[in-house]
């Protein structure tokens, strides 16, 4: 059971980084290596301001303006400096690790005794064991609904589009550049909310939690994108929150076998490996009964 | 309306592939005109195109649009009354979103695109009876995501697309090349009724010599970057698919080969 909880916990945090690897790699065809430093820009803001006494929430508030801002930097280094777009974002990542380190001020920090978000909220005495869990899902789903919602508006349309044909935005008169860089702030807002919200969680601040989150996110928005395609009334945005739970539950079950912890690394990615391999079956299968 | 002056136009300056294209190219197009473009490979014809949209900047000249100097917008600033179809179907529309997505997309052209719902509902009729008018029951298949349609489904879907909001200009570049004979005319005949129900004036690439011999007001044979043939009104109404050979022919002798 606490493992259970356990995975559904990291599901949720980390599901909402995996939304925003959606956007930038699936929708905006852009693999983002920023996000293994806006994931503990996230949690260092947070650790930074709960320390200070700044209301949780705000903190959160902030880690997701500080995450869009990196996202933009990204996009203007590729759109503006011409860098390619995984450069930009290695870019970005590398400098972020310093900054990381200012806003904190050591490489790891434990928040003590000090108040999250989920601390503010009074639960029922049977509730209160699963006081994480539900704020957690409750967060996960207001984000998901919320971006459900913005990808069916007129600018989500020019999101998806651009992804899709950059000619076609051209065409419509609006600046494609402009219309990635706004998608790269929502993508790394994402991810570093999941990382300030990993940082209110865990109760601490590590320096290095980000490395590996591109992979991790990666792995999750295929699995939830091939596995759950088949099932007509669910969200992509729902199988990639679940393909990030699928993904945990992996993780665990490694580790679990006797695995060390610092064998996650590996683990995420064979388990990387396993889920394009999968990915590439699934799709053979299917372009077979197409042709057929 | 349209007018290219003075254009020079070279790639890769100063290496072994130096190519020089356009040396004082000048095209004067007039309000209302739909002229079709034919000339060998590599005569710069795309090239042409890509100067007027602005996805080419030319070493020199201008390009003016209804008397306005817009050598120095960009692309998409000029796209805001510049129309245009590629040759290749799949670069008309966006192939992960449905028929339906892309047509609001594409009916919201000049407006903002903001905040409120991408679906344009109330004009679904609308788009409907365009996609009836096709005769290829697209009207059945609003659902359907483009990518999953035929090249001569996208190509037609395409050129809806293109003109919904009435462009000063319409820009098509061997917009039929890509697709079998069948769908070729079908979006050959769309095309010529579109331009003419409104009133688009129209540069019209074409592989096709039949296709320059049936329509458009004015003919256009370009070779090696320049303007071998310019034929309009009754001139045009008689030239022959022999007559476009002939000269095809005496230009190749010239060269050679
Ligand atoms: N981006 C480019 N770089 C180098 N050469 C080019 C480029 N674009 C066009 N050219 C050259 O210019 C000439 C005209 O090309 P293009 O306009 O595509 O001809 P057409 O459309 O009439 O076949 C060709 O010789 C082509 O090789
Ligand atoms: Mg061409």
């Amino acid at each position: 059971m606490p493992i259970l909880i356990g995975i559904l916990e990291q599901g949720a945090i980390y599901g909402i980084m995996a939304l925003g690897i959606y956007i930038s790699y699936k929708i905006l065809n852009f693999p983002d290596l920023t996000v293994d430093g806006t994931f503990p820009l996230g949690a260092a803001i947070s650790a930074a301001l709960v320390t200070r006494g700044v209301n949780p929430w705000v903190c959160l508030l902030c880690a997701i303006i500080a995450g869009a801002l990196a996202g933009s930097i990204t996009g203007i280094l590729h759109i503006k400096c011409k860098i390619k777009d995984l450069l930009s974002g290695i870019l970005v990542m590398t400098g972020l690790y310093s900054i990381n380190y200012r806003i904190v001020g050591m490489p790891n920090m434990f928040l003590m005794q000090k108040p999250t978000i989920f601390g503010g909220i009074r639960f029922p005495k049977a509730l209160f064991p699963f006081r994480y869990i539900i704020v957690l899902f409750v967060i996960v789903l207001f984000v998901k609904i919320l971006l459900d919602l913005y990808l069916r508006t007129k600018s989500g349309f020019l999101l998806k589009s651009v992804g899709d044909n950059e000619g076609l935005v051209v065409t419509l008169g609006k600046n494609p550049g402009t219309v990635k860089i706004i998608g790269l702030s929502i993508a790394n807002a994402l991810v570093s909310l999941s990382g300030a919200l990993y940082c209110q969680r865990a109760m601490q601040f590590d320096i290095s939690s980000g490395t590996g989150t591109m992979v991790m996110g990666l792995a999750a928005v295929i699995i939830g994108t091939t596995l759950f395609r088949k099932i007509r009334f669910m969200n992509v945005t729902t199988g990639v929150i679940l393909g990030m739970i699928i993904y945990k539950a992996c993780i665990t079950a490694a580790i679990s076998s006797g695995l060390r912890s610092s064998d996650t690394k590996l683990v995420v990615t064979v388990l990387f490996l396993l889920t394009m391999l999968l990915n590439s079956v699934m799709n053979k299968s299917e372009g077979g009964r197409k042709n057929a | 309306m349209l007018e290219l002056n003075n254009i020079y136009k070279s790639f890769n300056v100063g290496t072994i592939d130096e190519k020089i294209l356009f040396q004082n190219f000048n095209l004067n197009v007039k309000n209302g005109e739909f002229v079709a473009i034919v000339g060998s490979n590599g005569s710069g014809k795309t090239t042409a195109l890509n100067i007027v949209s602005g996805d080419v900047k030319p070493d020199s000249g201008s390009v003016l649009l209804d008397g306005k100097n817009i050598t120095k917008q960009k692309n998409y600033q000029r796209a805001a009354k510049i129309a245009r179809v590629f040759q290749n179907p799949s670069m008309g529309t966006s192939p992960s979103m449905t028929i339906m997505e892309n047509m609001s997309l594409a009916d919201n052209k000049g407006k903002r695109y903001d905040l409120t719902k991408g679906l344009n509902t109330k004009r679904r009729d609308f788009y409907r009876s365009q996609l009836e008018l096709l005769g290829m029951g697209l009207e059945n298949r609003m659902e359907t995501q483009t990518g999953a349609l035929s090249g001569g489904q996208r190509q037609a879907l395409a050129l809806i697309m293109a003109t919904m909001k009435t462009p000063t200009l319409l820009l098509l570049d061997e917009h039929t090349a890509a697709l079998d004979p069948k769908s070729s005319d079908i979006v050959m005949t769309l095309t010529e009724k579109v331009v003419k129900e409104k009133n688009i004036t129209t540069l019209m690439v074409t592989h096709n010599l039949r296709y320059a011999v049936e329509y458009g007001t004015r003919a256009i044979m370009m070779h090696e970057g320049g303007i071998v043939l310019d034929i309009s009104g009754e001139k045009k109404k008689q030239q022959s698919i022999n007559d476009y050979l002939k000269i095809f022919n005496e230009i190749s002798i010239e060269c050679g080969n």
